[in-house]
């Protein structure tokens, strides 16, 4: 057999296993977001068996949802310009000069991004509502004005821009900038015509990312935006669950899905394009003592609004969870008096991280497998739309999907809807596309002759990646899984609909608690939320313990 | 080769839906055609525990309440599952909701024994039977009595006086697109104002100030000064929209108990809710499903609700509390409106009072 046959062959091979990786991932997408999206999609759509299209129109039309969909693109706006304004000197900071617990300070700015959406707003809820922290000192409430919303944006995506723009000008050589200074180019000019030009891909994938968190809001303007403000996210929750108008809720989901299928193309072009412009450098050789008084200042700048943004809000949480006399909050969360839940809501703790670990391991699976499929280069154009496909479930309409499971995993041979693997189904979906993203830059980085001199040597595709790709990605594995624990920990949209009345998971009994009145409740949900926020917090600083040298995209 | 690529990929397709299937089974066991019926609620949810336990008890059924949100939220879910219910009996759908349930055929008719003591007037499914009244109340205005003695003003006493401006800023009500109480009221402004007036009754309201927050805890407990709660909270508005039966639960809940209620009802505001309870469509246990409706109007159940739920039992002669009589006797005129009239314009009319009054 002659070489050129034998590379053909292996080449055929590969596509062959390439389909085969792609076909659980295919399936599981097909079963547990398209068809539950489909389902409730029809049920508001399809009158008598014929779709109502001409619903899209008449919804559209009606001054109080253009009035929504306004703020909702409005509200994601500002709040991506105020988080980058806010973020960029962090990414700065982090990416450029070296300080003492750097390495602590990186996982804290990023555990309010894994913290559920729930607990940021009872977070800002203690520090900017009635009887929050500045309303005792000095009367001022923003619980009713959009300021609560944009600020808790803020807390909760400052660790995309640091992670994403930050990640990258770690690894730019700092050798181009100190060049064009050398050549006579002021500092200014030197940044602008050789740093900015770098980082801009990464600067607009951040942004682009902040915009699809913010747009798609929906647990922290459910708690802050009060019956005022709304999000399209928010209100087709209202549609569904309250008002019951189906197919008002289905013209939105539809909305919804398009302005984020748009985001996610402009954003997948911004990934393409910084993966190829660049000759990156290792992260751990840039970072220098900070020098002079500008650089200092910057450092003590930014020290400071993260002391403010981030740190202080969950200060305020954990301090009001201890506003009782012997841990009263945390002994209420083990007894049954109250009547808010039928168990215990510590119980919420042992089925979170049950249906976390569940989730966490269909996450890995399914993404792993995704990631193993779309790792070549030269994959056509499916496989770059299965890549799309697998971020959909980010920006999709949680809720839907909550609801979706509802009415459409609920007959043989896919009855569901009375188990418990329901919820971690629907958690892993938030999973899926972290541990695709986080995976995929590192297996990309694999050097593809590695495998193709195994393929020739007559090893299985199965034993090329045992033996060439796990051992690399081992510790890619192990983050991707840490962020889908933590993401199906703090999951809310959906989980909210489905999750068993007589088994709330954390996210479900915080929201749960603040609905009722009453200090008990309200300081037993600043207890739970602390809770939560510790687990998220531990599994962080494990992960940064583990953090590989290749950044992923978040 | 590629063929322990498939097989890899089939055995985790696998395992994801054999442990799907194994919870599955284990699960729908206990409830299985069995002794087990599953009552599903919203949140108001309440009995006393040996009531309960008699009845379990006598009929030979264990219990188990499944609790689902606020009283809208509880119906909406509820509808959407229907082919495949949480459980056998639904309660908590009232008079303003009543249509939504019955129109998405939510419920099997059942005539539950007993239903010739319950007063007629309540029975408003009568024909067909798929809902059985349980209990009413009165959606009215509250007031905080200290406040109104403190400024020697004295408290309204209809629809017409909230818009006067004696009382700008002084009321908090609940959202009618997400609370029942907040529904309720605005029924009654429709009622009372007519399909013409309302509208421009609720303009007036608007420029007087009136607070919308989502729902009724936050409402009563957070923003209303009379409530022991708003006390706390330093709560600022001395107008709620809540219950008939709200000053007696201040006197039964107060620590130390008041000789008097803090609170009082604006008796002109009151719109009559009734609360019904249905078997549902494709219950797994039926008759277990009808035992337990025939023990929510038993004259043992209706007696020890009113203590629970602050509600009022449908039972002809079952007693109720002297807490009741005493502190907050039911409205004797409260607005009430024709279920049809209810079902026909309850959309329309919330959608125009979300554009008019929130946005």
């Amino acid at each position: 057999m002659d070489l050129a046959r034998t590379e053909v062959a292996a080449r055929r091979r590969g596509n062959a296993a390439r389909l085969g990786l792609m076909a659980l991932p295919v399936a599981f997408f097909g079963l547990f977001f398209a068809y539950p999206v489909a389902a409730i999609l029809a049920r508001g759509l399809r009158v008598d068996g014929v779709w109502r299209l001409g619903r899209l129109g008449e919804v559209l039309a009606q001054s109080d949802i253009r009035h929504v969909l306004w703020f909702t693109t409005w509200q994601a706006l500002a709040s991506t310009v105020l988080t980058l304004l806010i973020a960029l000197p962090g990414a700065y900071v982090f990416a450029r000069l070296d300080f003492p617990g750097k390495q602590v300070l990186r996982a804290v700015v990023t555990v309010p991004f894994v913290l559920p959406t729930v607990v940021v707003g009872t977070a800002f809820l203690a520090l900017v509502g009635r009887g929050g922290l500045l309303d005792e000192l000095w009367g001022v409430r923003l619980d009713t004005t959009v300021w609560a919303i944009l600020l808790a944006h803020v807390f909760f995506n400052y660790a995309v821009v640091v992670r994403t723009v930050g990640g990258l000008w770690a690894q730019l050589d700092p050798r181009q900038e100190e060049a064009a200074r050398l050549l006579g180019a002021s500092r200014l000019r030197a940044w602008r015509t050789v740093t900015l030009p770098a980082l801009g891909p990464a600067v607009a994938a951040a942004a682009l990312m902040v915009f699809l968190f913010t747009f798609t809001s929906f647990g922290v303007v459910q708690i802050l935006g009060g019956p005022t403000f709304s999000t399209l996210e928010v209100e087709i929750y209202r549609q569904t669950s309250e008002i019951f108008d189906l197919s008002t809720a289905a013209v939105l989901t539809v909305v919804q899905f398009a302005a984020v299928g748009a985001i996610l193309a402009v954003h997948a072009w911004t990934v393409r394009r910084r993966e190829t412009a660049l000759r990156l450098v290792d992260a751990s050789g840039t970072a220098r003592r900070p020098r002079g008084a500008g650089q200092w200042a910057l450092l003590a700048g930014v020290l400071a609004s993260i002391a403010l943004l981030l740190v202080l809000p969950l200060a305020v949480l954990v301090q009001r969870s201890f506003d009782a006399p012997d841990f009263a909050y945390y002994r209420a969360l083990t007894s049954t008096e109250g009547n808010v839940f039928l168990v215990p809501p510590i119980e919420a703790v042992g089925n979170s991280l049950e249906y976390a670990l569940a989730a966490t391991a269909i996450a890995v699976v399914i993404g792993g497998l995704a990631a193993a499929a779309l790792t070549r280069r030269d994959a056509g154009r499916l496989v770059r739309g299965f890549d799309a496909l697998l971020m959909l479930p980010l920006g999709v309409s949680a809720v839907t999907v909550g609801f979706g499971f509802l009415i459409a995993l609920d007959e043989p041979p896919l009855n569901l809807r009375a188990t418990w693997i329901l919820v971690p189904l629907a958690q892993a979906l938030v999973g899926v596309p972290f541990v695709v993203r986080t995976m995929l830059p590192v297996l990309r980085a694999v050097d593809g002759r590695l495998r193709e001199a195994a393929a020739v040597l007559g090893a299985s595709p199965w034993r090329v990646w045992r033996e060439v790709d796990l051992p690399m990605v081992r510790r890619a594995l192990l983050v991707a899984a840490g962020f889908a624990f933590a993401v199906s920990l703090g999951e809310f949209g959906a989980t909210v609909f489905i999750a068993r009345p007589d088994n709330p998971t954390l996210p479900v009994a915080v929201a749960k608690l603040l609905g009722r009145a009453g200090e008990l409740n309200y300081g037993q949900a600043m207890a739970l939320s602390t809770i939560l926020m510790l687990v998220c917090a531990v599994a962080l600083l494990v992960l940064e313990r583990l953090r590989t040298d290749r950044t992923g995209e978040f | 080769m590629h063929f322990k690529t498939f097989a890899a990929a089939a055995v985790g397709l696998g395992l994801v839906t054999l442990t799907a299937c194994g919870s599955s089974a284990g699960d729908d066991g206990g409830s299985e055609g069995s002794k087990t019926v599953t009552l599903v609620s919203h949140s108001s949810w309440a009995v006393s525990k040996d009531v309960l336990a008699a009845f379990e008890k006598e009929s030979g059924y264990k219990v188990r309440v499944l609790e689902d949100g606020d009283a809208g939220q509880a119906v909406n879910k509820a509808v959407l599952t229907k082919d495949n219910p949480q459980g056998d009996v639904f309660f908590g759908v009232d008079n303003t909701l009543l249509s939504r349930a019955l129109d998405n055929g939510l419920f099997q008719p059942y005539e539950a024994k007993g239903l010739d003591q319950v007063d007629t007037r309540f029975q408003l499914d009568a024909g067909k039977h798929r809902v059985t009244p349980v209990d009413y109340g009165d959606i009215c205005v509250n007031y905080d009595k200290q406040y109104f003695a403190d400024h020697k003003l004295a408290p309204p006493t209809s629809y017409d006086d909230l818009i006067k401006p004696a009382y700008k800023n002084l009321l908090v009500t609940e959202n009618a697109s997400t609370s029942s109480p907040g529904l309720g009221f605005l029924l009654g402004t429709a009622a009372a104002y007519g399909d013409d007036g309302w509208e421009g009754y609720w303009k007036k309201l608007k420029a007087n100030g009136v607070k919308v927050v989502d729902g009724w805890d936050q409402a009563y407990n957070d923003e209303f000064s009379g409530s022991a709660g708003g006390k706390k909270a330093k709560a600022d508005r001395p107008l709620v929209v809540s219950y008939a039966s709200s000053p007696p639960a201040e006197v039964i809940y107060g620590d130390p108990k008041p000789a008097t209620a803090p609170t009082g009802v604006a008796t002109g505001t009151c719109f009559r809710q009734v609360e019904f309870a249905g078997l549902l469509s494709n219950a797994r246990n039926a008759e277990g499903g009808k035992a337990l409706i025939d023990f929510l109007i038993g004259k043992r159940f209706q007696e020890d609700m009113p203590l629970n739920m602050f509600v009022y039992p449908v039972l002809k002669g079952a007693a109720v509390p002297a807490e009741f009589t005493q502190y907050g006797p039911a409205a004797e005129n409260p607005a009430t409106m024709d279920p049809a009239k209810i079902a026909a314009d309850r959309d329309q009319w919330v959608k125009s009072w979300t554009s008019l009054v929130l946005k």
